[in-house]
Formats: structure tokens, sequence, C-alpha cells
């Protein structure tokens, strides 16, 4: 897959999956977690709409696993062949470089353990998804702590990666849109960042 | 001058052949004022002396032109890719740290072997054909604003700095790096050149090619010509995003 005349069609194909579906599923999804800030119905609801959507398996595994495996595991491989040298060259790019391959190794992670407690445990282990679960998973202080890492990592790696996405489909070529852009993907980032740990502190 | 004139401090990453470990030596040299990296050089060839006091070979570099233009005395100076022409003394912190390019196989000591940029050139035809069995007259003009940028591009002396600090060009990856994709604008923004742009594409759409680029953008940092790099590496991401639609679309 990474040689030969093929790469050139999986990165982008991991360019693209990257945006869609993963980032916008992962937006869809905060934005249902900040309704915990509204109390424990109103989450409930939200994620009853979700969990009672049609085609649920369908759409889990097209929409959600596979994309973000292929995503995940591509990933992983292609941070590991960068020599990272923000030790020498200190320029801002190069650092948000450094960090969208820093969080992703942290979002993989981070998503093994989410999946297996909040998916896992509920397809066949019986546990039900609902506002208690992750109540009780984040009442621990460390794990709240874990899950705030995770989830600015995720933020971060969702943004950083839009603004590298425009730039590898050729979308923003100019020095100009680049800078405008990244204005725009700190807005986001701050945004999001605001929404998901919100959420995440309704649980705790 | 006396013994205590002011004497300028080069500490040099050598190494005695491709084969062998590299290893550092000093040196402290006289000091005269506006010298450059290639001057200080000269010196040590000139009384091959090392800061011990010990005989030693005189450090070998390439360099060629003396002006910036020619890229062949490109070396790691102070932790930064650079030319060595350019580098002036007075400009730049002692003591001196020189070493040869990471990316490139060291022939000897400074010297290294630039061979992957010119067939990373030759791979995406960095060239306007032109040869005919007739003659095919003039070709077609190019506009003059395009011309002003594409001036800029022609700047590229295949120097390396832009390899050495990409941190996807290394040996775990087959990234062709950003210097011959700026080419592959330069070319196909040419009037005669733009007939062969879909053979220079799909060179960039093979093993390696443009999608290896991660966005540290520390090319555009680095080149000593101050091409605008990561503006061509996007422009050419843009003639690719449109020349795969057109070959699954038709």
């Amino acid at each position: 897959m990474e040689h030969g005349k093929y790469q050139h069609f999986f990165r982008k194909l991991h360019s693209l999956a990257g945006i869609i579906p993963v980032g916008v599923f992962m937006t869809v999804h905060l934005l249902v977690n900040y309704s915990a800030v509204w109390g424990i119905d109103s989450y409930n609801k939200a994620a009853g709409f979700m969990v009672n959507l049609p085609f649920k398996y369908f759409l889990e595994l097209f929409v959600i696993f596979l994309p973000l495996l292929f995503h995940g595991i591509y990933g992983v491989v292609i941070a590991f062949q960068a020599k990272q040298n923000v030790g020498q060259y200190h320029y801002a790019r190069n650092w948000k470089f450094f960090f969208q391959r820093i969080t992703g190794l942290i979002a993989f992670v981070f998503l093994i353990w989410h999946v297996w407690e909040t998916k896992v445990q509920v397809e066949f282990n019986g546990v039900e998804a609902n506002y208690n679960l992750m109540a009780g998973i984040v009442d621990n202080g460390w794990m709240l702590t874990l899950y705030i890492i995770g989830i600015l990592s995720c933020i971060y790696h969702f943004i950083n990666g839009f603004w590298t996405f425009l730039i590898t489909w050729g979308i923003t070529a100019s020095t100009k849109s680049q800078k405008i852009t990244e204005y725009i993907a700190i807005v986001l980032f701050f945004g999001l960042a605001f929404v998901g740990i919100r959420a995440i502190l309704a649980f705790a | 001058m006396s013994e205590t004139a002011q004497k300028i401090h080069l500490i040099i990453k050598r190494q005695k052949d491709a084969n062998s470990d590299p290893y550092t030596e000093e040196f402290l040299i006289p000091y005269r004022p506006n010298m450059n990296i290639i001057s200080a050089l000269i010196e040590i060839q000139r009384n091959p002396v090392n800061a011990k006091g010990e005989t030693t070979t005189p450090v070998v570099w390439e360099s060629v032109c003396l002006e910036e233009v020619c890229g062949a005395c490109s070396m790691v100076i102070n932790g930064k890719p650079r030319q060595a022409c350019s580098t002036l003394i007075d400009k730049i912190s002692q003591p001196i740290h020189l070493a040869p390019l990471t990316t490139f196989p060291v022939i000897r000591d400074l010297r290294v072997d630039r061979q992957r940029m010119f067939d990373a050139l030759k791979r995406v035809k960095a060239w306007v054909p032109i040869d005919g069995t007739y003659d095919l007259g003039a070709g077609p003009r190019m506009p003059e604003k395009t011309r002003q940028w594409a001036y800029e591009l022609s700047k590229c002396m295949t120097c390396g700095c832009c390899l050495e600090a990409c941190p996807n060009v290394n040996a775990k990856s087959k990234f062709i790096g950003p210097a011959a994709i700026s080419q592959v604008r330069l070319f196909n923004a040419h009037p005669t050149g733009a007939m062969h742009k879909e053979e220079r594409l799909e060179a960039l759409m093979g093993e390696g090619g443009i999608t290896s680029c991660g966005n540290s953008q520390n090319c555009v940092q680095v080149c000593p010509k101050g091409i605008p790099l990561t503006t061509s590496i996007a422009q050419v991401n843009r003639q690719v995003t449109l020349q795969s639609f057109r070959n699954f679309f038709g």
C-alpha cells in the first residue's frame, strides 16, 4: 500500500478520510456530547437519537470504523516515516507538523481506550450507553485528565489536518490564503475545544 | 599580526571517505575582515594545522561560483543548511560549526553527492523539449505576469537546503523533495513546457511523489534563494488534483 503506484491514491484517501467522514463525525459527536451541559435527560435524548438511527451498524461500519481504522493505522505508518527536527528548525509550522504527528498518536491510543469502554462494553458486555456510563468513567480525576488530553489531541489533529488538507488538495496555494485559513483554524480549534471540554466537564 | 591576534574558531565534522565514521576536528585560523566560510576553508588548505597544533589533512569541500548561484557549497553551518560562499564570518556566532548535509551521501569531509536531486529533475522532466528533425520555429509567448514569478522559481540552484530541512526527506521515505516539485510548476507554466504537463504530473503521482509532503514548510524557510516553495507545492497539488480528476472522469 505504501509502496508503488498506489501510494498516491492511498495518501490522498488518507487526507480525505480524516475530514470526511472522520472529522465531520467527530464534530457531530462533540456537539451531541454538549447536550450533557443542559442536563442528563437532554443528553440521553440526543445520544438516543444517534443510537436509534436507521441502518446503525451499516453507518457505524462505513462512516466511522472503516475510515477511522484506515486513517489511524496508515497515519501511524506516516507519522513514523518523518525524521522530526524541531530541535534544529524552530519554525512555528514545523512545530505544527510535529504536534500533528504527536496528537495523532495520542488520538490513536485514546480512541482504542474510548471505543473499548463506550462501544465494546456496550455491544458485548451489556453495559448501557447513557449519561451514567460516561459519568462513571470520568468520576476519577486521572481519567478526566486523560479524557481532556485525548479530546484536545483529537481536536488539534482535526483542525490542523483540515488546514493541511486545504494545501494538499491545492485549494489554498498563496501565502495569504494559508495565513487566513490558519487564523480561521485557530478560532475553530478554540471553539471546538470549548465544546469538547465543557461537555466532558458536564459528566464529571 | 602577532600570535595574540584574533582567531576564527572552526569545529568541523569530518569524514575520511564515504564508508568511514565521522569525527570532529577543530581549527583556529587567523582573522581577516570580510571573510566567508570558503576563505576560512582556503586558509586551512593553505596551512593544514588543527587547533592542537598537529598537522592534518586539509578539509575537503565543494564550491564553484562563489556567488550563490551554483548550489555546490551547501553545508550545515551552525545548525542550518546554507551556502558557504554567502555566509560571512563577521555575521555569525563563534565557534563556527561546519558539517556536511545529512540528506546526501558524504564523499569526503564537507563534500556530498547530490545526485538524487539531479535524478529527481530527470524523473519529472524538468526541461522544455525543443529538439526536432526540423526547425520548430519560435514558441508561443509567455505572459509578462507569469514570467515574473516563473523567474523566481528559475533561481533554484539544486543546492539541497530544502531537502536537508525537510523532515519527510530521509532514509525511511522516498519523498522526491521540494526542489523538483517547484521545477514542475516552473516548466508547466512555460508555454512550450506545458505541452508535457501531464508527464511531469504523472511523475509526481508516483511513489515518493508530492503526497509525501507533510507541510512542515521548513523548505521555504531555509531556501537561500527565497523561492516560494510552499506556494509551488500547493499549486502543483492543485494541478495534480485536477489531473487525477481528468484521469478518472475523462
